[in-house]
């Protein structure tokens, strides 16, 4: 074959290699720069495009894609306004390490920096929100990158990682050039395999630890399912409690009695306290958030510090542990059953059973309470009802971001890891409903269910559109308090009652709304309804906004405000009177 | 950060992808992360494999200057960062080139001073000096200073190079 026959447009590489690298679906928006790819997915059928009606949302709902997956998910936004629309999306996926690709489109080469029509410095505006970047500017190097953009964005910590396309660099021709196996990146070589002799150290720490607790996060669901396996395993081999971050959530089972909840500033009493007073600390793939730690100068005072984290520079940048094992969740916790299986070590029960009635007492506070009447429906009591109705089905909850989604990390029990979607470092309102569309086009017989407030479901709500394109048959299942109702808490909190702009004026009529896109609206404010409520949701085999009224007034607690300490927990409203919150506390956000 | 931990200044050398974007990179995470940069310096260094050699200067507590080095090595075109003031003898060197303009007494003055830190007339009107002065920061600070009273119109400094004492590579 002469080589101008095998040859091929680089838009027609770029699907190629996006086949080659296993991609099912790319969620995108079409627009001048990135036609040629356009035109390349029309004449195709393997690869399947989900038009958004935001590029946003297309990251979101690629975030969802992943994270519900383990694979990497997939976005084509065109130049300019498409670029700078993914940004927030692609923040997000970076804060909570996110596999992503993302193609831009870009304006011809001989164009770039002209000031052209839809022309954005799209790798310099990205390069502080990815993983890493590129700018191909010769068809030559198209599929090149593209595969190992792949191997950047799934493997490591993994992230969101970008490939600005100029128009070009589409239309010329080259040759296709498959992926490398196994990938030798000549500068990237994350490090997977822990060192043995700190398991051992590791080891050591854990079998002496009088009042030990496992402390995980997101880093034990991004390793893979085999890691959470291992957790569950490892923590029952040696009987340990355990408290999950926001993100950390389903990678041991919650049902479980050695499970204490979610710690941080909306954690269990039980939780928080188990990490101030533990003695040794294991942290397997969490990166001790702000939100997690409280007043850091008071933060676990009296423990040994054990981090496991793929990524060093997780490690010490917070917290200063004592001893950093660099690796992959699953290898490290496979060293650990094995280094611990091989020495059969002897616990020291009389203190662990001390421990654990010390734990009991504090679950004996019951910090969840709350009080349901009669009249109006409490958040916490519609989440209460929600999960008693999915927990026999296949479900998968994404959140918005809010009080409603602290009271979702509290109330459903996640029992799996990939489950749980929501948006837990960038905090990014309008992330659970796109989200939730590329769970349910990765899992098309699940049920698929947002749980959002009235405020953040109105920051995507433009994808309704796209649900009744696609069919997708997720459920948006709306807590409406008609405020911002985290910024109202604060505001109730740190700032006098005064309640600035955080009132919802002119809601939709969110049923009306959902019918005016083929939906489905339900509506109930009433506690006896809502029972009847939750199960139609479920039945409707369409796209459905449950528009559920709740008390307005009803706050998230437990919460450790900004600046305080694990101890000095808020535990209900009444609670706030003696503790007022310190003028360093009020800086933080 | 512990309160005890005070800033030290520290040389970090880094092993770099000679490709567009790459300073941009190192020095977006300078300044979206805090960190300070006191001098900064790359070029091309290997033109086989296409690498170039960033060395820059910067201060912090331990914590930080761990925390840099981690967030340095985290980025893909990074080869290697290598920290010379920990990791043992190393020296530093900075070029200056300095003008001076002035007759008379003065010009006088700042030849000699010139030939004492062995500057050397790189450029010579018959009002004006350019002088290339080499060594360590310090050296190069003390000539800049002396050439203050004596008409000096101009300083452009490279920012400090530095490589290990002995025969091992960086």
């Amino acid at each position: 074959m002469k080589p101008e026959e095998s040859a091929t447009t680089g838009a027609d590489l770029l699907v190629k290699a996006l086949i080659d690298e296993e991609v099912e679906v790319v969620f995108g928006y079409p627009g001048g720069a990135v036609l040629p790819i356009y035109d390349s997915l029309f004449k195709q059928n393997r690869l399947r495009h989900i038009l958004v009606r935001h590029e946003q949302a297309a990251v979101h709902a690629a975030e969802g894609y992943a994270r519900s997956t383990g694979r990497v998910g997939v976005v084509l936004v065109t130049s300019g306004p498409g670029a700078t629309n993914a940004v927030t999306g692609l923040t997000d996926a970076l804060m909570d390490s996110i596999p992503i690709v993302c193609l831009t489109g870009q304006v011809p080469t001989h164009l770039i920096g002209n000031d052209a029509f839809q022309e954005a410095d799209t790798t310099g505006i990205t390069r502080p929100c990815t993983k890493h970047n590129y700018l191909v500017k010769a068809v030559g190097d198209l599929a090149r990158t593209v595969h190992e953009a792949f191997y950047v964005a799934r493997s490591g910590r993994p992230g969101p990682v970008v490939i600005d396309l100029p128009k070009d660099v589409l239309m010329n021709k080259h040759e296709y050039e498959a992926p490398k196996k196994p990938v030798q990146h000549k500068s990237y070589r994350p490090q997977v395999k822990p060192d043995p002799k700190k398991i051992e150290e590791a080891i050591d720490l854990i079998q002496a630890a009088k009042r030990p607790v496992f402390y995980t996060g997101g880093g034990v669901i991004n390793s893979g399912p085999k890691a959470s396996k291992l957790l569950t395993q490892f923590v029952h081999l040696t009987g340990f409690p355990i408290t999950n971050t926001l993100m950390g959530l389903g990678a041991f089972p919650a049902s479980d009695k050695q499970f204490l909840g979610m710690l941080g500033m909306h954690g269990t009493y039980e939780a928080n306290l188990a990490m101030y007073h533990c003695d040794v600390l294991i942290d397997i793939g969490a990166r001790f958030d702000d939100r997690i730690t409280g007043k850091l100068s008071e933060f676990s005072p009296k423990s040994k510090k054990i981090h496991v984290d793929i990524d060093p520079s997780s490690i010490n940048k917070n917290v200063r542990v004592d001893l950093p094992i660099v690796g992959d969740a699953a290898h490290v916790l496979e060293e650990m059953i094995r280094v611990w299986k091989a020495r059969q070590p002897r616990l020291d029960q009389k203190a662990h059973k001390a421990w654990w009635a010390e734990i009991e007492k504090w679950r004996g506070r019951n910090c969840l309470a709350y009080k349901q009447d009669k009249e109006t429906i409490k958040p916490q009591f519609a989440l209460e009802r929600l999960y008693h109705h999915i927990k026999d089905h296949d479900h998968y909850i994404t959140t918005e971001v809010g009080q409603h989604q602290m009271w979702a990390a509290q109330f459903l029990k996640f029992e799996q890891p990939n489950h749980w979607m929501t948006s837990g470092g960038l905090g990014t309102m309008g992330y659970g409903f796109p989200a939730a569309m590329g769970v349910q086009i990765a899992h098309p017989d699940a049920l698929v269910i947002d749980v959002a407030g009235e405020a953040s479901i109105m920051m995507n709500i433009q994808e309704l559109s796209t649900v009744a394109q696609y069919r997708l048959p997720v459920k948006i299942f709306i807590l409406n308090n008609q405020y911002m109702g985290m910024v109202r808490q604060w505001q109730e909190l740190l700032h006098g009652g005064r309640y600035s702009e955080s009132y919802m004026e002119s809601l939709p009529d969110f049923v009306k709304l959902a019918e005016a896109f083929g939906a489905v609206g339900l509506r109930t404010g009433n506690p006896s309804e809502l029972d009847g409520v939750i199960q139609e949701m479920i039945k409707i085999k369409k796209p459905v906004i449950v528009d559920v009224l709740v008390d307005k007034a009803e706050n998230c607690f437990p919460m450790i405000p900004s600046g305080a300490a694990h101890y000095d927990m808020l535990l209900g409203p009444n609670d706030r009177a003696e503790k007022p919150i310190s003028e360093e506390g009020m800086v933080l956000v | 950060m512990s309160p005890t931990e005070t800033a030290s200044r520290h040389t970090i050398s880094i092993l770099v992808d000679n490709e567009p974007g790459i300073l941009a990179r190192v020095v977006g995470l300078f300044s979206g992360r805090g960190y300070n940069i006191e001098s900064l310096t790359v070029a091309k260094t290997n033109e086989k494999e296409n690498l170039s050699r960033i060395t820059i200067v910067t201060a912090g507590t331990p914590m930080v200057i761990e925390q840099i080095k981690a967030q340095l090595d985290r980025l893909v075109p990074v080869h290697r960062v290598r920290d010379l003031t920990l990791g043992g003898e190393h020296v530093e060197r900075e070029l200056a080139l300095v003008k001076v303009k002035g007759t008379g007494e003065k010009r006088v003055e700042a030849l000699r001073l010139a030939d004492v830190f062995r500057a050397k007339v790189i450029d010579a009107k018959s009002d004006s000096f350019v002088f290339e002065v080499t060594g360590a920061s310090d050296k190069v600070d003390t000539f800049i200073g002396l050439m203050e009273g004596l008409g000096l119109i101009d300083v452009g400094r490279t920012g400090i190079v530095a490589t290990t004492r002995g025969s091992e590579a960086i």
